[in-house]
């Protein structure tokens, strides 16, 4: 679906996220979530708007709980912004877009 | 997104609103829809019910269906007849106005954003939290303000709920399928849920109840470890071992944008008079912005569809 969104695992977490040049948001959601669904679309945009300077990308806590508990995510939608494979700033609950952004744009040069 | 004037714009997504929708496009009045902006609390588009689980009484669904399914089946609906929707919040309006102005982006612009001949609100009520500093400092490191999202995080953890509602127990059960423990925590002696909740709260194995007290402090550094409770007879102050703690003790109505323009009551609740109508002529109040006796999904979209139809007759009486 989402062309401009990754989706990250457990098993290429590191890869895809760890080692990427660009900063990164990820998005720790869940099926059963009803504020990750609305923050779907903003994130899809963001993505879009934001291509080749930030990646976006999604993991399911259901099914990768380890990189939930290794991040010490407890609620979702939490949002994840890793620079340098390091995370560098936590947005915790849905946001509006112009929030998101507000919160990470200062981290994405 | 200065545009012509609309005949109808709704305030709002939930049930109420989305209803209002249905209708209002049926009807051709080509509705606009600023059903707000995404957040983790109730107050955002689908309203309360997106951060339910299993509505078990809206009728037509013998088997049930999920809050957050029959929010998106409202919309699409809606969509149906031809209903726009913008994913943007009210941040000004003018009721006295004509046409009625209303602002999505800088409050402060000397332009509205959009203007219309007749506004229906339904932005409805959001979930209070407790308001302890700790509380704010620990949200999603343990405090959450949404059980059916967090729950899962909570497998074989010991849980606090606060509130002695129909939420507070509907969230208590909920978490009793993750959690090792649930203890509610009331202000009283006696809950105010319905009797079914109750029963099945009281049957529940995993749950346990502390009377007469209140939530004073959470405590824990990096993650919720325990709370402080204070019993509100005797004032001893007690402290309960906790990873979870979830707020669930009751609701305001998202009615700051109208100060000084509406009539409300002492809680905030707007004031309707005949069927939906305000005292300011062409603007309707529908749902839990303007109830806060019944507070249901079926009874917000009833008052929906009362607000619809309460427009078409202002907007013919007007032409």
């Amino acid at each position: 679906m989402a062309e401009n969104i990754v989706t990250v695992s457990d098993a290429n977490f590191d890869e895809e996220v760890g080692a990427s040049e660009t900063p990164v948001v990820v998005d720790f959601w869940a099926e059963w979530c009803g504020p990750c669904k609305m923050v779907a679309p903003v994130l899809e945009e963001i993505a879009g708007e934001k291509k080749g300077s930030l990646k976006v990308a999604k993991l399911n806590v259901d099914d990768n709980p380890r990189t939930a508990q290794r991040f010490q995510v407890m609620s979702i939608p939490t949002l994840l912004l890793f620079k340098d494979g390091e995370p560098a700033s936590r947005i915790v609950g849905a946001r509006s877009k112009n929030q998101i952004l507000s919160e990470f744009e200062p981290h994405i040069s | 997104m200065k545009a012509a004037t609309k005949k109808v714009v709704i305030l709002g997504s939930g049930p109420a609103g989305l209803t209002a929708a249905i209708y209002t496009a049926r009807a051709d009045l080509e509705p606009l829809v600023i059903e707000g902006e995404p957040s983790s609390t109730s107050d955002q588009p689908g309203g309360q019910l997106m951060l339910t689980t299993e509505v078990e009484n809206f009728p037509g669904f013998p088997g049930g269906v999920m809050g957050p399914q029959l929010m998106m089946s409202m919309r699409e609906q809606a969509e149906r007849f031809g209903a726009e929707i913008v994913t943007r919040k009210a941040t000004r309006v003018d009721l006295s106005a004509r046409p009625i102005a209303i602002w999505t982006g800088d409050p402060s612009a000397p332009e509205p954003d959009i203007t219309t001949e007749a506004l229906i609100i339904s932005t409805g009520a959001r979930s209070l939290m407790l308001g302890l500093e700790n509380e704010a400092r620990l949200l999603g490191y343990g405090v959450s303000t949404c059980a059916t999202c967090d729950g899962f995080f909570f497998r074989d953890k010991k849980i606090v709920v606060v509130g002695g509602g129909d939420s507070a127990l509907e969230e208590a059960l909920f978490l009793t399928k993750f959690g090792d423990s649930v203890t509610i925590v009331h202000r009283r002696k006696e809950l105010r849920a319905s009797k079914i909740m109750q029963d099945r709260a009281f049957k529940s194995a995993k749950i346990d109840f502390v009377w007469d007290s209140v939530v004073t402090d959470v405590l824990g550094e990096e993650k919720v470890s325990g709370v402080v409770l204070r019993n509100v007879l005797t004032g001893e102050e007690t402290t309960l071992a906790a990873e979870g703690l979830f707020v669930a003790i009751g609701h305001a109505p998202n009615t700051g944008l109208f100060d000084g323009q509406l009539e409300m009551d002492p809680a905030g609740y707007l004031k309707t008079t005949i069927g939906t109508a305000t005292a300011v002529p062409g603007v309707f109040a529908c749902g839990d912005v303007q109830d806060h006796v019944y507070r249901q999904a079926i009874t917000a979209a009833g008052s929906g569809c009362m607000a619809a139809i309460d427009t078409e007759r202002y907007l013919a009486s007007i032409e």
